[in-house]
Formats: structure tokens, sequence, C-alpha cells
């Protein structure tokens, strides 16, 4: 028995050593892919293009990235395909966000579960606002919320996402927060992406907008809108440091739209690594630092089992609010 | 003054040899994706946009690139329209309705230069629009809520009587089709996926251009499968060519049209909701109310090729203004082009003509360098796309059936798609048997969804007062604008046709 344990723990060793061995050589994917589980001009397609972009131009990567969008399901063909087709793929890499997370927590993927893939590391964050038009009368979310706990049919709030996605959630988890009962009352329209939600807020259609910073930047860099809350655990850094955090208006809400990546689950642990450490590498860059200010991004330093945690702890979540609010059962 | 000397340091930095060469690249690739049924404008873009990282183009070069690659796409869909009956890409479905008909009437070379000559005028004057309008533009785009832009849809929903068949009843049902096929996927006010049967490839919803490129190109293949019983047919009718350019005449007399729709066609890009398909049907359907006196739109009029060429290349450049001056994209292209200028680093919005003057201008200026190239390139390789009409069906419709299969599994990369096409083809196939018109379902498919988003979102935001439909001045217009290009035929298209009867009754009684 001793000798069978010693000689497992000496094959673990020796097992554990090449696998550091291999990471260490460095992992070279021979052809990099990055699936965009998108149609081409969205916020997938944009993690794909630019990492891999920047991977190539820090050296990180030998051939330039290949993006395919493989849009559909909301991210759900991608994720059947990765999982049923592409298992053991040690090249590919996929874009995903808390909008992946939420279908995956709503068992918006017929079939598939988030144990099914091997999450990588996070690139950055975009925080949730809620803003109202310039000339609205509102000054504060406190404000806001209080229409709607008065007449929830007074206030319309735009989005970018269906109804029971992420930008829909995030108003109700405020909502939630602030001690409003029934949370399904209030009026959430759906539009095709921010920036349409955008223009009905200014076109007067709408009351309120809520959706990602990146999203919102340009209208508050033109003074088009003003964001009343933005659902970060403290104030933002730089040009976004002037936008109140609901916690400090009383509502313990946080939305953070967090951007990253996933691979196959069958993928080799060297591989695995070598991506980590890639996208780690690349995260820490000041090319990147820069990318993620110009676009708004927050910080979200999280790779390998971190990230795999967070994931797991924001599915969890998601499905909570979810029965909560009645979207699943 | 200020905008011309804007514009003026524009050229200054397009016209460099390099800039030049990247555009008359684009042009080329551009135009020849548009022509190839599957891949349209967005695809061309996206599948340059490593180009243009791997060459380590600056912002505007890039720019130059793939803006003239969708301006040369916007181009190239029309010629498989007129030579194929295939649309190259979704606007260019109008074009199928008279250049197909003048191709086979021996008039290919004229409608291929005409259609040319269509696409430079509207995308000319939409680019001058962008120009001396985008600020101002903008606001009108603002006055659009839910309310107005289902006013919109319902508007082109109305003019759609006629526009491809002569049986009205016919169209109808065509449009129900796709208005019902449009249910298909998930419903955004509600998260509830409908008619999916738990195919997540569903989810989203059918695939406009899978749909188009089965209906249109598989069907036509299965059609001449049936007919071909190995006899002379399959080696080639004897085609005519006919002449290559068009009469100075004829380009007068198609000129009003242009102008006209050209106007319509860039408003209907500037809605980010509206988009050139709408662009470029609206410009056909209410050009046929407007000129159509002896009912020759759908017969090979050269007014019916002019109106939605210049229609939907309008629309391209309509649709830059909300991109560069909100930051919201009103088309797919415009979506990938605007992820491009993000990932290059610049952010679209209010404030970008004030804080990349640079880009906007050099951007301008790549449009109107790009489109004199795209005239120059077009007319005289007119000839040379008319060769295709010489390669005899035996031989042409194995590789429209090659090319569609490899173009949509290209773009999708998913079987699924594939027994989609297959099946829209079967469709189109049962359909051109009961003499049902093909448009119409495309239409339905492709604005149904906006429609009916729209109806709800108008609905759910006055809760449930169906007064709100018609309660501003531009919606009441809108219905107003509906409700006669409804009723007008009704009436006209029964005196036409009387008149008719009279005319073969007095022939037959010759």
């Amino acid at each position: 028995m001793t000798f069978k344990a010693t000689r497992l723990t000496l094959a673990a060793a020796f097992l554990g050593l090449s696998a550091f061995g291999a990471s260490a050589q460095g992992f070279t994917p021979e052809n990099p892919e990055c699936i965009a589980p998108a149609n081409p001009g969205g916020g997938w397609d944009f993690t794909c293009r630019q990492v891999g972009k920047s991977l190539q131009d820090l050296g990180l990567i030998d051939k330039t990235m290949q993006v395919v969008n493989l849009a559909g399901g909301g991210g759900g063909v991608a994720y059947a395909e990765v999982v049923n087709k592409r298992n053991d793929d040690n090249d590919l890499i996929v874009a995903a966000s808390s909008a992946t997370a939420t279908r995956l927590a709503q068992g918006a993927f017929p079939g598939n579960t988030m144990d099914q893939v091997r999450w990588l590391a996070s690139i950055g964050a975009d925080y949730g606002v809620i803003a109202v038009a310039k000339d609205s009368p509102v000054q504060s979310l406190t404000e806001l919320l209080d229409m709607i706990k008065d007449d929830p049919r007074s206030v319309s709030i735009a989005g970018g996402s269906a109804v029971g996605g992420w930008d829909h959630l995030k108003v109700l988890i405020a909502a939630n927060a602030y001690g409003i009962e029934d949370v399904r009352k209030v009026k959430y329209i759906a539009f095709d992406g921010g920036g349409e939600a955008v223009t009905q807020l200014l076109a007067g259609s709408v009351q309120a907008f809520t959706g990602d910073i990146s999203e919102a930047k340009g209208f508050v860099d033109s003074g088009d809108i003003r964001v009343i809350a933005v659902l970060a655990p403290e104030r933002l850094d730089g040009e976004f440091a002037s936008f109140p955090t609901a916690r400090e208006q009383g509502v313990d809400a946080i939305g953070a739209n967090w951007r990253g990546f996933y691979a196959p689950g069958g993928m080799s642990d060297a591989a695995y690594d070598a991506w980590v450490s890639k996208i780690a590498d690349l995260y820490a860059s000041d090319e990147w630092k820069a990318i993620m200010a110009n676009n708004g991004l927050a910080p979200l330093d999280l790779q390998g089992a971190d990230f795999q945690k967070f994931v797991a702890d924001s599915v969890a979540q998601i499905q909570s609010i979810s029965k909560d609010i009645g979207i699943i059962k | 003054m200020d905008t011309l000397a804007s514009l003026g340091d524009g050229f200054a930095i397009a016209l460099t040899w390099q800039n030049l060469l990247l555009a008359l690249l684009g042009c080329f690739l551009g135009t020849i994706m548009g022509a190839l049924p599957g891949l349209g404008p967005s695809n061309g873009v996206a599948i340059l946009i490593p180009l243009a990282f791997t060459l380590g183009l600056d912002a505007t070069a890039a720019l130059i690139l793939l803006t003239s690659v969708y301006y040369g796409a916007m181009y190239g869909g029309r010629i498989s329209s007129i030579l194929l009956n295939i649309p190259g890409d979704e606007p260019a479905m109008m074009t199928c309705l008279d250049g197909y008909p003048m191709a086979q009437a021996g008039r290919a070379g004229e409608a291929l230069a005409l259609s040319g000559i269509a696409s430079f005028v509207g995308a000319f004057l939409a680019t001058w629009g962008l120009i001396l309008l985008a600020p101002q533009l903008v606001k009108i785009a603002l006055l659009f809520g839910p309310a107005e832009y289902f006013a919109l849809f319902a508007l082109a929903f109305a003019t759609l009587g006629g526009v491809s068949s002569t049986n009205q009843a016919k169209s109808a049902f065509a449009a129900m089709l796709g208005l019902g096929l449009a249910m298909i996927g998930v419903d955004s006010q509600t998260g509830v996926p409908r008619f999916t049967f738990g195919e997540v490839h569903l989810y989203d919803g059918l695939d406009f251009l899978v749909a188009i490129v089965g209906l249109f190109a598989l069907s036509e293949v299965f059609v001449f499968l049936e007919h071909r019983h190995g006899n002379a047919d399959a080696q080639g009718k004897k085609m005519v060519i006919g002449r290559l350019t068009p009469s100075w005449s004829l380009i007068r007399s198609c000129t009003p049209t242009m102008l006209r729709t050209s106007v319509l066609g860039f408003l209907a890009g500037v809605l980010p909701g509206a988009g050139a398909s709408l662009g470029s049907f609206i410009s056909y359907s209410l050009e046929k109310k407007l000129v159509d006196k002896d009912n020759t739109f759908g017969k090979g009029d050269p007014r019916g090729v002019a109106a939605p060429e210049a229609g939907n290349n309008a629309a391209a450049g309509g649709a830059l203004v909300p991109m560069l001056a909100l930051g919201v994209p009103g088309s797919g292209t415009t979506a990938v082009l605007l992820a491009v200028l993000l990932s290059l680093n610049i952010t679209p919005g209010p404030l970008l003509f004030s804080q990349n003057p640079d880009v906007v201008w050099g951007l301008i200026a790549a449009l109107f360098i790009a489109n004199f190239m795209l005239l120059a390139m077009n007319i005289p390789m007119v000839g040379l796309f008319t060769r295709v009409l010489l390669v005899p069906p035996r031989v042409l419709m194995p590789v429209v059936a090659m090319v569609s299969f490899v173009g949509i599994y290209g773009i999708s990369g998913s079987s699924f798609d594939l027994m989609v096409m297959v099946g829209f083809g079967v469709l189109g196939w049962l359909l051109r048997k009961f003499d049902v018109p093909l448009v119409p379902v495309i239409l339905g498919t492709l604005l149904g969804n906006a429609m009916e988003s729209n109806l709800r979102r108008a609905v759910t935001i006055s809760d449930g007062d169906w007064w709100t439909l018609v309660d501003s001045p531009l919606a009441l217009t809108l219905w107003a604008i509906a409700a006669v290009g409804f009723i007008l035929p009704l009436i006209f298209g029964r005196m036409v046709k009387s008149k008719m009867q009279r005319e073969d009754e007095s022939s037959l009684a010759d």
C-alpha cells in the first residue's frame, strides 16, 4: 500500500512537473482561434478581435488570431458547438460575458451547464449604469426608484437586452435592494442593443436607461445624458469619478458586466495554463490598460481557478434573483 | 465654408498613394463580395478586418479600406440580381424585379450600366447629405419613437400591394408567410422562445441571408432541374446581350427617378431602425406608385432598376449618419464599422466630429473617392459581367448551388443553416409553382420582427393605450401616406385593369 501510494505520488509529481515543463516551455497554439458567439459588431466580437490583436502585438501568440462569428441563441449555439464538437481543442478560446452567465443560470442553453467548459480569465468589467436625459427632473437614483414605488407605470426604462437579460436584471437588482416588493411591475422596454435604447432616451420615448458604461460614454461626454447611478462597489477612477454609486445613495446594488473567455472542457492542463498566463500577461500590459480606459472597462483581474469560482458565484446569484422575480421556477 | 475647408483637409488625408490603392482594392473586393449570393456588405467588411489589422493600418487608412468594401458591396449586389435573378445581398432584392426581365429581354448591359449610374447618383448625393446635414439629420432620427417606427413599417407593408405580382391576394399571402416566419425565435419583449421546438439554433430567429439564398438561388436550381429533361434547354438559350451602354435619353428619362429615390433612401438610411433594405423597398414601391402609368414596372422598366439601386446606395450613405453622429448603427454593416472604430480607440458619438475630425473627414473624402472609382470600374466591367449570361445553365446552375452552399457555410459554419437553406429552397420552388411572389416573403421576414417589437414597445410604454400609435404629427403623416399608398392603387388599379381589358377585347375583335 505504501509502495503504491508513493508510486502514485511520484507519478503525480512527474505529471505535475511535465505539465509545468510544458507551460514553462510555453504551449503555443498553432492556429489560435477565438469564437465570438454573435454577429460581427457586438461586444463578444469586440472582445475576440481586440484581444486577438493585442496578444499578437505583444508577441504572446505568433499567428493572427482567427475570429469566427458563431451567432445564435444568445451564445447557446457556440456553447453547444464547443461542448459537443470541439471539446478537446487546445487552440480555441471563446468570448463570454455576464450575458453568458445569465443564460446559463436561467437554463437558456438547453442541456448545457457552466461546468462543461473551463473558464479561463476575465479581461475587465463594464459596470452597469442607470441614466436619464439631461433635462430630466430626476436627480438621483432614489428619486427614480421612489417614482417607481409610487406608480410603476409612470416610468419606462429602456435597455439593450431582452426581458430577463442582464440590462433588465440590473434594474431589478437595484429595485429589489431599495425595497420594491414586486419588481415584476417595473416597466422595462427591450431594444436591439444599448445604442438604440440610448437614442430612445434622447428622443424622450422613455424616462430612464439601463446599460453599461461603455454604451453610455459617448453621450455622457457630450452632456446629452446624465448618469444617476453606477452599480459599482465604489466610485470609479478617472473621468468616471463623478458618477455617484448606487451604494452611496443607500441602494446596495452592484452589477458588473464582466468580459472574459472560456475554453473547451477537454483542453489539456498545459494548454489551459498557457492560455491563462497569456491572458494574464495581456491584462498586466500597459497597452491593455489604455484600451480598458478608452472603452470604459473597469478592472476585474481574475484568472484560472479564481475566475472559475467567480463565474460559479455569479451564476448562483443570477439564479436566485431570477427565481425571486419569477423568470425561472 | 468651414465644411468645405474640412473636406479639403479630408482629401489631403485620403489622397495618398497608399490610401488610393487601399480604396481600389476595397472597391474591387467589395464588388465581388456583393455579387456573390450570401456574402453581403456586413460579412465582406468583417472578413477584411483582420487584413486591416495585419497590415498595421492607422485608423483613417483602415476605415478607407473598409468603407470602400462597404460601398463596393452595395454596388456589387445588383449584378447577380440582374443577371441571375438572385440578389447578391438583402437590399439588392428589389433590383431583381425589373433587372432580370431587362436581362431576359436582351438589355442586360443597359440594366447593369444604368444601375451602376443609379448607384453612383444615390451614393454621391448621400455623401453630400452626410457632409451638409449630419448634425440636423440626427434630430430627425430622434423624432422617431417606437410608435413612429411602427407607422413606418406599416407604410412599407401598405405600399406592398402589386409590387411584385399582379395578384394582390398572392402578394398578401406571401407577406403573411414572411411575417409568420419572423415570429420564430426568442421574443425580446418577454424573453420566451416561440416556435423554436427547443432548437437552440432557432433562438435568434431565421437568418435573412439563409432565407434569401434558399428562396432565390436554390429554388432557381430546383426549377432548372425540374425542367431540364436533358433537352436542349440545358445547352443554353441564345441570349442576346444587346448594347452595353444606355443611351443618353434613357439616362435622362431615369434621372428624376434617381433623384427622388436617392432622397428617400437616404432618409431611410438615417433612421437607425430602418436600414438599406427598407430604403430600397420604399424607393421602389413609391416610385412605382408615382410614375408607373403604363404598368411596366416588374416587366423590365429601366426606372424600376434605377429606383432601388439609387435608393439602397443612398441608404448606405445615410446609415453612416447615425453611426458617426450618435454611435448607433443603422445597419448590420455600420455595426461592424462601429466595432472597428471602437477597436481603433475612437469613440463614435456626438463628439466625434469635434474630437477626431481627421478620421471623419478622411472617411468622407474616401467615400467620394471610392464612389468615383466604383463608377469608373463598373461601367467598363459591364461587358465582362454580361458574359455570365453566355454560360450555359447546365454549367451555371451547379456553380450557383455550390456558391450558395459554400457561402452560407462559410459565414455561419453551421450545418443547421444549410438545412434551413435547403428548406427555403424547396419552399421557394413550391411558391414559384403557385406563382406566389418571393419578395414579400423576404420583406415579411426582414421587417416583421422590428415591426412587431416597435408596436409592443409603443403599447407597453403607453400602458396599453393604442392611441399612442397616432399621437404625434409625424406618426399621423406616416399613416396618411400609408393609407394613400394602400387605397389609391385599389381605385386606379381597377381603372387600369378595365382599360386593359377593353384593349384586349378590341385587339381580339381585330
